[in-house]
Order: C-alpha cells, then structure tokens, then sequence
C-alpha cells in the first residue's frame, strides 16, 4: 500500500528482529569459518601442538560468536 | 503448568511457535505464602545443581585415597579435565592455585546448562539472564580487585590502555578501544554469551518439540503427518547438540574467566 502512493524502491516487510538476526549472522559467519578452518589447517601441520591450537580455536570463537548472539537477543529486548 | 499444558497452549486452530512464554515460571507453590514467591522452576534447578557440585565434590575428594575407588575416579578425571585443559594452559603456575574456583563454576554451570535437556526440568536455568549475570559480575570484580591489587590503580588502567611497542599516534585509537572493550564490553559478552546460548537453544527444542505435537498429536492429517515427523526427528538431533552446546557453552565461560583472571595477574603484551 505503501508502494502505491510514494516511490519505494524496497520495502522490508514481516519480522524486522529476523532480518536484524540475519544481518548480524553475516560477519560472524565469516569469523567463525575462518577462525576454524585456520585451526584446523594449523592442527593439520603441527600436531603436537594440538591442545594449545585447539583451546585458542575456542577462545576465539566464543569471542567471535558474542557479535551474533547479541544480535539474536536485542530484537527480544528492544521491542 | 506443565509441559503439556505449554506445549498445547496454542489452542486456535493455527500452528502457533512458542514464543517467551515458555520462560515464564510461576512461583511452584501457587496458593503458598508470600514470601516463598521466589521459589520459581529456575531457582529449583539452581538449587539443584549447587546441591549436585557440593555433594558429588564431598563424596569424590571428601575422604581420598591414595588408591582412588568409585566416586573418587570420577572425581579425578573431571579434575584433570578443567585443570589440564583450562587451568594450566591459561594461568600457567598460578593454575593450581585456582582450581577450586573453576572447579565449581564449571561443574556449576555445566549441571544449571544439562537441565536443559533432562526430563521433568527442562529448562536450562541459565536461560535467565539474571544467573549468568551473576556470575559474570563475580567474575569481572575478582579481575577488577587482582588487577588492582597486583599492579596498582593506575598501573592496572595504564596496562589495559597503552600496551607498550606501538607507535604514538596509535594510541589516540587503541586507548578507548582497550578501555571500552575491557572495563564495559567484557563483563557483558560474558553474561550475554552463556545466555544467549542457552535461550535459544532452548527456543529450538520447543519449537521442533511443538511442531511433533501439532502434528502428530493435536491435528493429525495425511499431509501434516509428515512435517510432524520431521519435526520428532529434529527434537531428538537438536537434543543431542545442545548436550554439546551446553558442554561447550559451560566450557568457554570457565576458559574465559580463567583468561581474563590471568591478565588481571600479569601485564599480558
């Protein structure tokens, strides 16, 4: 109705907090797969270092991973 | 309220997700006395997995045998597995000293995260933000006071704000990051990261678990059959990930509080 009387170019309809989610979702994808496939190729060449790799692997992707989370819990906040 | 009674809650005749009512828990005794108000599902689960840490680190290290037997071996192994995978990687020498801390809290949180998925409970207690919260604060004023303690007011700030080796100018960039991402961001993430986990891993069971129900229970059709069953399949996957997510969520708090302990020790960089 909208799009009738003014010139949209694009409207966003239905939940805004999912499409906030899948906007948030993007970057931390990104870092995500990186953080993991560098851990693995680095496991993959220094074995024995596996423990060490393998514990930073986690700590980065917990901190990675926070950007999303909180993208997934404000749209529940902020109403 | 009971799971059934939720799970049916939709009671239109559309399919109707569950949304943050399945959260919300009433005081367990409706018509008791005012004062026994807090007693709420979230708090029982707490109660009950303080109760789960105390007794199970009483039978295990209360009486030790040079010999372990039953309970005792058990003991050990979750011992070893935060202080060799958690304590020591991240404190170095200083680990041992801090096992009974990230002993408790990961066992803690890990019993609060698997009420998730057992029967009768149900409900991850740290799908309420306030508990995580908590213990996030406990943590981010332990680091406050050792950083303090250790290095001095003003040498605390100074070590979080310039990190020494990087040329002048960058500091008029790195200081407030630093400042900013460690004084006010940290403490946050930390809470929101436990949480967030948490609520919507349980937000997914609810909804595979309520879709079965609709179809398979409350308005069986030949067509809606099979979405039902895809719905009974993806309540029993995402059971058994989120037994791995809560493992890994209880986890990555111990090593996080383990990390930030460490630099409040030692003037990492």
């Amino acid at each position: 109705m909208l799009a009738a009387s003014t010139n949209v170019l694009a409207e966003v309809s239905g939940n805004l907090g999912s499409v906030a989610y899948g906007l948030a979702a993007i970057g931390p994808g990104i870092g995500v797969g990186i953080i993991f496939g560098q851990g693995v190729q680095a496991i993959a060449r220094q074995p024995e270092l596996t423990n060490v790799i393998r514990q930073n692997m986690l700590l980065g992707f917990a901190l990675t991973e926070a950007l999303a989370l909180i993208g997934f819990v404000v749209p529940f906040v902020h109403k | 309220m009971s799971a059934l009674h939720l799970l049916a809650s939709g009671s239109g005749d559309e399919f109707e997700a569950p949304g943050l009512h399945i959260f919300d828990w009433g005081p367990i005794f409706k018509d008791g006395p005012a004062w026994l108000e807090w007693f709420t599902k979230p708090t029982l689960i707490v109660i009950l997995a303080a109760l789960v840490v105390i007794v199970f680190s009483w039978r295990a290290f209360g009486n030790p045998k040079l010999v372990p037997k039953g309970v005792q071996n058990v003991g050990e192994v979750a011992y070893l597995l935060v202080r060799d995978q958690v304590a020591r990687p991240m404190l170095g020498k200083d680990g041992d000293r801090w096992m009974p801390f990230l002993f408790s809290t990961f066992f803690f949180v890990l019993f609060m995260n698997l009420a998730g998925v057992v029967p009768v409970l149900q409900l991850p207690a740290t799908s309420h933000i306030a508990i995580p919260i908590v213990l996030a604060l406990a943590v981010y004023l332990m680091m406050l006071f050792l950083g303090i303690k250790n290095q001095g007011l003003v040498g605390y700030f100074k070590n979080i704000m310039f990190p020494p080796g990087l040329p002048k100018a960058l500091y008029l960039i790195l200081a407030p990051i630093e400042l900013l991402s460690t004084i006010i961001l940290r403490p946050f993430t930390h809470a929101i990261r436990l949480f967030a986990n948490m609520f919507a891993g349980h937000l997914l069971i609810a909804f595979f678990a309520t879709v079965a129900w609709w179809f398979l229970a409350e308005k069986l059709t030949p067509l809606g059959a099979g979405v039902g069953l895809v719905g009974f399949l993806m309540t029993i996957v995402m059971t058994a990930f989120e037994i791995f997510v809560q493992s890994l969520q209880a986890f990555i708090f111990t090593l996080l509080a383990a990390s930030y302990i460490n630099s409040s020790l030692h003037a990492d960089h």
